[in-house]
């Protein structure tokens, strides 16, 4: 059954972000060798604002003698992208990191409109991170082995990143930044529906006058993508998406020596201890599954809360969704924008009716969704049973299943109890408690009182099927390097 | 008056602390001696035991690893009449323990430091052993070639299924009783003989493994091995084996950073 509660309508006039300045082409090239390129055996495809389901421009996708064609100029360019000193290559980087920041509100409204996320976590989170994130690794470049413990490294070579749609801009920042700072050129394969951002990035790679061939950006599908693992001549890949491909990647990779790190899944807890400051934890709930739609890796799906408390956190948060602006990812009130595409609407469709179908309580949040485009609306599960599979599997999704614990055992071994170790969120006011969980609890990132922060300064990566090795950090740069005996 | 008879030693498997026969019992001849030959049983009661005292020996103090890894070195030059190895591969394997004894405490500070974010948190990263860890040890040199990947992973605080060579079981055998002596905790190193090429696609393709490191040298075996981790995203190592001490220890950081997770932890600071 689905319970629905009427929604308190605040009074707030429309502020939508302005596109006016927005300089976007009708159709993008493959960006291979340093510039625009007509695919050789690709296709052109429409990428579509999943909030209008207009076509926010024609971008072509690469076929598998693009692939080869990107992976060749790569290879071409990286002995002397390596020879350049460490202080000429951040020198690169730091430029890109500024030529984001210029271009600052242009990519959080293209990004917006391409993926469908709120304007405001585009401009106040994905963008200026993705700037952050290359002002760090430019740092790192002539600092190398300080980074490694003091040991001789070299780069790998020719790394072959593939990034997910849900944050397209960051994770080409997060993938490209450390390559680059290591010295290896990169060919980057951004996400079937979100790939318009990533070619804002090829235009940022021009302005800065980066030797082409450096970076390659070539848009395209799940075939794109495995084309691309399977090239011949790649020494690593960087993948961050789905638990199910990325072992498809592993398994493909096997005997070929091919470096590689997988960022994947997650289904992450966040526990809610009865000493918690309960309002400040339900803002710290509605910002670890809300954020993006969901649509975050780290998503604190798994809501775990005291027993002695889980009334009262319950009721505050289903008050709290209520409040949730959901719609025009352009307005910046909004806090939920589109769903990234139809097939993931679908896909959470899927899930949230398995799980009233297995007999948890599902309520969803009664608003207005727009006509057109793809919405789901704030939900929330309760008497979900850690069988079910909406406390198993990842939704992608706004939706939160609520499981109880009564004691602290119980709330790390349910915290624990999952395939994923991606991240994790703890919520008490005793620090000692705090240490105690955030070391017992097999997960990546562990925020106490807090819920998805991210810095390029930080380590972020998986532990079990989340995947191995991590970005951000001096960590972020071994994934890059080959250490010389 | 008659000649003394000779006290013959009984092989057998080391499993969650205990000397085992394999569950199959099968064994081999080698050197005059029976081998237990191990089957995916006891592949599998291998592994449940290195799981289940996996949160004990990584909640160890880094001092402590260090100190039961140091007695593992004493433990094995107190013993060194009973492994028919080379005198040289013999020292180079208590000089490798004694090299990883003393990484135990050192690892935190090497790959794990405070972040300095951009925003109002403590946050640190700090390094955590992955688990349970698979090692298909050599054939050659058979203790060396074992003791150079087990100690790295000790050190960094995971537990050990450990494949022994088919043609040269005795000396990982062997260790198992200076084990036994070294106040290493049962079921933190357990020992399989038997046949490799059964064994090791067994033990990577099991769920509850986390790490693989294969120093088989057998590049079609790591193949295999690659595609069965993949089914659980086990993190796999593949190293040619160690032959010297200097070899050993080169890339002492490198082998302990293969079998460790990084944590990264943010506490606020204020409000």
């Amino acid at each position: 059954m689905t319970e629905t509660r009427t929604r308190i309508v605040w009074d707030y006039a429309p502020a939508p972000e302005s596109p006016d300045h927005v300089r976007l082409r009708d159709s993008y090239g493959l960006f291979i060798g340093g510039e625009f390129v007509d695919p050789l055996d690709g296709t052109r495809v429409a990428s579509i604002n999943p909030a209008t389901e207009e076509v926010v421009a024609e971008v072509a996708f690469a076929g598998a003698q693009d692939v080869s064609r990107a992976v060749q100029a790569a290879r071409s360019a990286q002995p002397g992208w390596a020879a350049l000193t460490g202080l000429e290559r951040g020198k690169y980087l730091f430029r890109i990191a500024r030529l984001i920041q210029e271009r600052a509100r242009e990519l959080a409204i293209v990004e917006s409109m391409d993926g469908g996320k709120p304007v405001r976590e585009s401009r106040d989170v994905d963008v200026p991170l993705a700037a952050a994130h290359f002002f760090h690794y430019a740092g790192w470049a002539d600092k190398l082995s300080y980074g490694v413990g003091g040991r001789s490294v070299e780069p790998l070579g020719v790394a072959a990143q593939i990034v997910p749609w849900n944050f397209p801009l960051l994770m080409a920042a997060w993938k490209l930044a450390p390559a680059l700072a290591c010295g290896n050129t990169a060919v980057l394969k951004p996400a079937e529906t979100t790939p318009v951002t990533a070619l804002l990035l090829a235009e940022i790679c021009q302005e800065a006058e980066l030797p082409e061939g450096v970076v390659s950006i070539i848009p395209g599908d799940g075939a794109t993508g495995a084309a691309l693992v399977r090239e011949p001549d790649i020494d690593k890949v960087a993948f961050t998406g789905s638990t199910s491909v990325g072992k498809n990647i592993q398994a493909a990779l096997a005997g070929r020596g091919v470096s590689l790190t997988l960022e994947l899944g997650g289904k992450s807890a966040n526990v809610v201890f009865e000493d918690a400051a309960l309002d400040q934890a339900v803002e710290g709930i509605v910002n670890g599954i809300f954020f993006n739609q969901g649509h975050v890796c780290c998503a604190g799906s798994r809501l775990l809360i005291q027993e002695s408390v889980a009334d009262a956190v319950v009721a505050k948060l289903w008050e709290r969704m209520g409040r949730l602006r959901v719609g025009d990812p352009l307005d910046k009130n909004t806090d939920v924008g589109a769903i990234n595409s139809r097939e993931q609407l679908e896909r959470i469709e899927e899930l949230v009716e398995s799980g009233e179908g297995e007999g948890a309580v599902r309520r969803t949040v009664a608003c207005e969704l727009p006509s057109r485009g793809f919405w789901f609306a704030p939900t929330i599960f309760t008497d979900v049973a850690p069988a079910h599979r909406i406390a198993v599997e990842e939704i992608f999704g706004p939706v939160v299943s609520v499981m109880t614990f009564r004691t602290q055992a119980e709330a790390i071994e349910k915290a624990n109890n999952s395939a994923y170790g991606l991240a994790a969120g703890i919520w008490t006011d005793k620090g000692s408690k705090a240490f105690e969980v955030a070391s017992a609890l097999q997960a990546g990132v562990v925020w106490q009182n807090t819920y998805n922060h991210f810095d390029p300064s930080a380590a972020f990566g998986g532990y079990k099927e989340s995947g191995f090795g991590r970005e951000g950090g001096p960590a972020g740069l071994r994934p890059y390097l080959r250490v010389v005996p | 008056m008659s000649e003394r008879l000779a006290v013959k030693k009984t092989y057998k498997l080391f499993v969650g602390g205990a000397f085992v026969r394999s569950e199959s019992g099968r064994y081999d001849r080698n050197q005059g001696f029976n081998v237990p030959r191990g089957s995916r049983k006891d592949v599998r009661d291998a592994v449940l035991a290195a799981r289940n005292s996996s949160n004990k020996w990584a909640a160890r103090t880094a001092y402590n690893r260090g100190q039961v890894l140091y007695r593992f070195a004493e433990a094995l030059e107190s013993r060194a009449a009973d492994f028919h190895v080379d005198r040289s591969e013999l020292d180079a394997s208590i000089d490798t323990l004694v090299h990883y004894a003393g990484w135990t405490d050192k690892l935190q500070p090497v790959l794990g430091g405070i972040n300095p974010v951009a925003a109002p948190f403590l946050s640190f990263s700090l390094p955590e052993p992955t688990g349970v860890v698979g090692i298909l040890a050599p054939d050659s040199p058979p203790l060396l070639g074992l003791v150079a990947e087990l100690a790295p992973v000790l050190a960094a605080g995971n537990t050990a299924v450990c494949i022994l060579s088919d043609d040269q079981p005795l000396p990982g055998l062997d260790l198992a009783e200076v084990m036994g002596i070294a106040d290493v905790p049962g079921g933190v190193v357990n020992l399989l003989s038997g046949r490799r090429a059964e064994l090791a696609p067994v033990l990577a393709g099991h769920h509850a493994l986390n790490a693989v490191v294969d120093a088989s040298a057998d590049d079609a075996l790591g193949a295999e091995i690659d595609r069965l981790a993949a089914e659980s995203v086990t993190r796999v190592r593949h190293a040619r084996p160690t032959t010297g001490y200097d070899e050993g220890v080169r890339d002492a950081l490198s082998r302990l950073e293969a079998v460790t997770e990084l944590k990264t932890a943010w506490h606020p600071v204020g409000a």
